[in-house]
């Protein structure tokens, strides 16, 4: 009997890959199409039902067009050439210092916190009238009044590729430092350093080409998602034209459907872009590697790398700093009563934005909370479906499986969230929280699992062994033994997770049909001007829930097991 | 598809008129008494937003009507669901009961005869309605209203400045450019796709062109050039002299406000007159901040309720209509510290009691007085916004 | 409770991995308190052995044969059906549960009143001298204290049989000589067939039953 029902328990186990990978596929593939038709002509519900090139060329005759696409190409390449050059220079810099080790724990704020938060931060830092200045005002500058420079949605797009550093910096040194985990870095360093390589030297030449394989579809990520980011560039970018991705959805969400198709036509044109972008970094990277060999044949020992990496030592504690000012900026306004140029600080405080705010920020507050819980949950019942499979079966998924993977995270987000939305709408099923959590799901999967297929990996089997000749069923294994010894990165992926929900705005938008409001659409929408008093009060909520996630991840197994040793606590 | 729509809706309104005409008032309060009206509603400003929780509460204590506030991102949603639901079929019991709305989405809604009425005359209240001075009362953006929507609050351009800055500020459309010249990258206007960027074009464009009665009657491509080249002239001198060299807007009036506020500009237009005083109230903008209007007038529109042909609750939707024309609604509406938006009411129809209500109300010095408003100019038709805005974005979207 | 003593049978197991053969068919009976230990150099399949008989061989070996507890063959049950214990070289006790309910994980659930399995869990303490440890972390726990706590973990899921894995090779000599002695009373005491593969010949000295040699393949 015991046998017959693990089996059936088993059955669905081995569905768990297929609705995985079915969960975020479809939306995707179906999302993509609903794009392309549109792209072409084809959407018969709003009287397309000719293939054609009139949406490109909507598109291209659309006056800005030009710049919109220059802006695009150049913050979308600028941002991830300076991440990656940023995070290995830290990286390198980094290599056995003592505080190396604590590395990872220190980005958790700021990778927990979602991006549209910290951009809305950097926009008042930045600003002419922002508190950098205002800091600086008048003792310093001589202003009384804010100079007209435009600092923040600047035609260049510098303000958003800093709003973009903020972030993929400590994600991708996140990436680099899981990577070092599994070469022996320490030990290739110091044999190169006893060869005459200076440290920095001895990472470069020696880690850095074992590590970037590992890197390279983080890398990817950070690539398209640079080139279609749309809140962030809502937020921080160029406005007259903006962005392609902002331009997509500026269309997409136009009262006139006549402007679906050039909106259809200018995201599968950011996918041609992205594609392309992928396949430029790719070559480059062929080109790197080459001249990297002969550079490290050379046998050089030249001196001038270390300054290189101090300097992207810096650029990441200045990035660092401009995030922690970003939010404490937000928390003060959140504070405060009046707050004018060019005083330092809030010339009055008040709780009135809060208590006046609460039952405004409560609903989307309550969504936000919902949505990502489902999301996470819903994603760590597949997530463990499918690594509990692997461990059971001892197979391992390939490097195709993690590329399919990444997928939702390389394919931008305007190309087939609009063709899912159109779906959702056949369906009956648009706006309903439902399909919002779906939505999260295609983002919120690729994030957990990535984050758990290492521990989970690495979970001593002879446990399960030894508890199943105890007499243990498999199912017994699992919640009595296996998930309570890994609860901690269990609730560590489950945390990443949530804050990966919290901070979807498109998804969020184009599932919910305007119609779901979360604390990251709400605090993105008042981002558009509304007082800067509430704008703070929504960044510091959507930035306090997913550190709360962070701080429970790592408070509930340290309470739980504070007598277990064998588990960091104290014994 | 469309056509068939069009061809039932206007078999469907031949029917209506009778019904509208015979209504008596104490019918239609005795059959409104349990009805919920759904009060589609532009949801972004949060002072209507409460507005309209207040003026809920107060039919459903006086007359036993409940208001649920379908909150709107674009107007243009309500008026989608109506047509969608002609299209199905749908001619009673619609899902939209009341529609606050103006210009182009009551023209679209009139055209189609989509609308339940005329009803105006059978409402108490319209009777103190200021139907002669205040023309747009009875004119929408150059479309008669003809009893099928009735007023509720009224919107005038004006221009908020910092007093501190700007001691002189100037008083018609070339005189800005002058003010523009003097202080270079202290003023902007929002960006033209929104609707108030698109007005301080309008504004300009009608003090600007050779002959502004043209501007109630549809744009042609023949006139177009002709009636707006002085507003590009204008314009094209102005443009460099505006906040970041005319490169970059405000998204919104909000945002506009919020650069007032943060001393990087020194005047905003603003389609409400008491702004100043509501955002001083607020702590949104300085005490410092004052109002003032243009020598030869400012566009002003009026918003309207509308109650659409298969509307499930007709009389709760009238019973709100007419409540949003009691002088103590208006005189409500009118407080600063509540919207702010001044009356659609004629002062001379009402009772001393009811006059003083709105003598009463608490001022501000950043607040106009009647007097100071002036002129209203009535809005130019649609079709001129529509062109600006596209033009606007051909010439200075590089 | 405890069923009849019965041996342990390997009837012509034989496994290879990749093509190539780790163990040749080996036909093995253990009788009831009988231990016999595998020996061999190491990557030469002892540990591969040990797993197909418990049933947790990994895929990517093919093994034939049967196994059998007396009459029941046990070849096609999941390891948690066939009834048979193993000790590692570690002593994989979960990290995140107190000595005591590590040993109540082990106990059948037919035990069903709380009093009565604390009093088996305090009894198998006593017996290994580990009286009053119920509530302990077993990571405070010294390693002999942790191998005796593993052993009798593994007792009271009352096995048939008992597979052990190397599993005096991480401990000091003089614990290891003491450890030994634990175990082989304690099976002994149960008439249950031992199957110990080791590389160290002392080992299978202080089992003092057959040896079998594997060869490096």
């Amino acid at each position: 009997m015991t046998a017959r029902a693990g089996r059936g328990a088993g059955g669905l186990l081995r569905a768990a890959p297929a609705l995985t990978v079915g969960a975020f596929l479809l939306p995707i593939a179906a999302g993509l199409a609903g794009t392309l038709l549109p792209a072409f002509g084809y959407l018969p519900a709003i009287g397309g039902d000719a293939l054609g090139l009139d949406g490109f060329r909507r598109l291209v005759a659309y006056p800005g067009f030009a710049s919109s696409v220059a802006v695009t190409l150049t913050t979308g390449i600028a941002t991830p050439l300076l991440a990656v050059a940023i995070a290995l220079a830290l990286c390198a810099y980094a290599h056995g210092r003592p505080w190396q080790q604590r590395l990872s724990a220190r980005l958790a704020p700021v990778l927990a916190t979602p991006h549209s938060a910290l951009a809305i931060g950097l926009a008042f830092l930045l600003a002419p009238s922002g508190w950098i200045a205002r800091l600086g005002s008048p003792w310093l500058t001589g202003w009384t009044l804010p100079p007209d420079v435009a600092t923040v949605g600047d035609p260049a797009g510098i303000a958003l590729v800093l709003g973009l550093l903020v972030k993929e910096v400590p994600y991708l040194v996140l990436m680099i430092v899981g990577a070092l985990n599994q070469v022996p870095a320490r030990e290739h360093v110091v044999v190169a350093r006893a060869l005459g390589y200076s440290r920095t030297q001895a990472w470069l030449k020696v880690v850095l080409p074992q590590v970037y394989p590992q890197i390279r579809l983080p890398v990817y990520a950070v690539i398209a998602f640079s080139l279609s980011v749309v809140d962030v560039a809502l937020i921080l970018g160029p406005t007259n034209p903006p962005t392609l991705a902002v331009l997509a959805v500026r269309w997409f969400t136009d009262a006139d459907i006549d402007f679906y198709f050039q909106a259809a036509a200018a995201a599968t044109l950011l996918l041609a872009i992205v594609i392309a972008a992928i396949a430029g970094w790719y070559g480059l990277e062929l080109v790197v590697i080459g001249a990297g060999r002969r550079w490290i044949a050379q046998g050089a020992r030249d001196g001038a790398l270390a300054a290189g990496a101090r300097a992207g030592a810096a650029g990441f504690c200045a990035l660092s700093a401009a995030a922690a000012a970003a939010l404490a900026g937000m928390v003060l306004w959140s504070f405060a009563a009046q707050w004018r140029f060019p005083a330092a600080l809030p010339q009055a405080w008040s709780l009135a934005n809060w208590m006046r705010r609460l039952d405004g920020l409560a609903g989307p507050a309550l969504t936000t909370l919902a949505v990502g819980v489902l999301a996470t949950a819903i994603a760590l019942a597949l997530v463990i479906g499918c690594l509990e499979n692997e461990s059971r079966s001892r197979h391992r998924a390939g490097p195709r499986a993690l590329w399919l993977l990444y997928l939702p995270l390389l394919v931008p987000q305007v190309a087939f969230l609009f063709g899912a939305q159109v779906l959702l709408v056949r369906l009956g099923f648009d706006g309903a929280l439902a399909a919002v959590v779906w939505a999260h799901l295609v983002f919120v999967l690729p994030y957990l699992f990535l984050s758990l297929a290492d521990p989970w990996r690495s979970f001593d089997p002879r446990y399960a062994r030894s508890a199943a000749s105890l007499g243990a069923s498999p199912a017994r294994v699992l919640f009595a033994v296996k998930l309570p010894i890994l609860l901690k990165p269990v609730l560590i992926a489950c945390a990443v997770a949530f804050a990966v929900s919290v901070g979807q705005y498109l998804a969020t938008l184009f599932a919910g049909n305007g119609r779901v409001a979360t604390l990251t659409t709400e605090a993105v929408t008042l981002a558009a001007g509304a007082d800067r008093r509430v704008i703070g009060a929504y960044a510091v909520a959507q930035a306090a829930f997913p550190l709360l996630a962070y701080v429970a991840a790592v408070a509930i197994p340290a309470l739980l097991y504070a007598h277990r040793r064998g588990l960091g606590g104290r014994g | 598809m469309m056509l068939r729509a069009l061809l039932a809706a206007a078999a469907a309104a031949l029917l209506l008129p009778a019904y509208a005409q015979d209504l008596k008032w104490p019918d239609v309060v005795a059959k409104a008494r349990g009805q919920t009206v759904n009060f589609n509603a532009w949801a972004g400003d949060e002072k209507t937003n409460a507005f309209i929780a207040w003026v809920g509460a107060e039919v459903a204590r006086r007359y036993g009507v409940k208001v649920n506030h379908v909150k709107l991102k674009d107007t243009a949603e309500a008026v989608t669901r109506v047509v969608a639901e002609k299209a199905a079929g749908r001619d009673a019991g619609g899902t939209v009961d009341l529609v606050w709305i103006n210009g182009p989405n009551f023209l679209a809604l009139k055209e189609q005869r989509l609308l339940f009425g005329p009803f105006t005359h059978a409402l108490p209240g319209y009777a103190r309605v200021d139907t002669t001075n205040i023309r747009s009362n009875v004119v929408d953006f150059t479309i008669p209203v003809d009893g099928m929507e009735s007023p509720w609050r009224r919107a005038q351009i004006v221009f908020v400045y910092d007093g501190k800055r700007v001691r002189d500020p100037p008083r018609s459309v070339p005189e800005l450019l002058v003010w523009a010249k003097a202080h270079p990258g202290r003023l902007t206007h929002p960006s033209v796709r929104n609707f108030l960027g698109a007005t301080f074009l309008k504004q300009a464009l009608y003090e600007l062109a050779p002959d502004p009665a043209v501007l109630q009657k549809p744009a042609t491509d023949a006139n177009f050039a002709a009636v707006t080249a002085p507003l590009w002239a204008w314009y094209d001198a102005l443009r460099p002299q505006l906040w970041r060299r005319g490169q970059q807007f405000p998204e919104t009036g909000p945002a506009q406000r919020q650069l007032l506020n943060d001393g990087e500009i020194d005047m905003m237009i603003s389609f409400n007159p008491s702004e100043a005083a509501v955002a001083i109230d607020a702590g949104l903008l300085p005490d410092s901040v004052r109002t003032f209007v243009f020598a030869k007038g400012t566009i002003g529109n009026t918003s309207f309720v509308a109650i659409p042909y298969n509307a499930a609750n007709k009389e709760g939707a009238m019973i709100v209509a007419d409540f949003l024309l009691e002088p103590a609604t208006q005189a409500h509406a009118q407080d600063f510290r509540q919207m702010g938006n001044f009356t659609v009411l004629d002062m001379a129809k009402l009772t001393p009691a009811e006059r003083r209500r709105f003598d009463e109300l608490p001022r501000s010095p950043a607040l106009p007085t009647n007097a100071e408003l002036g002129t209203t100019l009535l809005e130019p038709h649609p079709s001129w916004m529509t062109r600006i805005a596209s033009e606007w974005e051909k010439r200075y979207t590089k | 409770m405890t069923s009849a003593a019965a041996p342990l049978r390997l009837s012509a197991v034989r496994i290879e991995l990749a093509g190539r053969e780790l163990v040749a068919p080996l036909t093995l009976d253990i009788a009831p308190g009988e231990c016999v230990t595998v020996m061999g150099p190491s990557g030469c399949g002892k540990s591969t052995l040990l797993a197909f008989v418990a049933g947790t061989i990994e895929p990517a070996f093919r093994a034939t044969g049967r196994v059998a507890l007396g009459a029941r063959d046990v070849s096609d049950l999941p390891p948690e059906a066939r009834r048979i214990g193993i000790l590692f070289q570690d002593d994989l006790l979960f990290p995140h549960l107190s000595v005591g309910d590590n040993l109540a994980f082990a106990l059948a659930p037919r035990v069903r009143e709380r009093r009565k399995r604390r009093a088996q869990v305090a009894q198998a303490l006593v017996e290994a001298d580990l009286a009053g440890f119920a509530d302990r972390d077993p990571a405070t726990l010294s390693g002999g204290q942790r191998a005796r706590v593993a052993l009798m973990r593994t007792l009271l899921s009352e096995p048939q049989a008992l597979l052990l894995d190397e599993p005096f090779n991480k401990l000091d000599a003089q614990l290891r000589q003491d450890f030994r002695r634990f175990v082989f009373a304690h099976a002994a005491e149960r008439a249950l067939p031992v199957l110990l593969v080791t590389h160290d010949a002392a080992d299978a000295q202080a089992a003092g039953g057959r040896v079998v040699a594997l060869a490096r393949p």
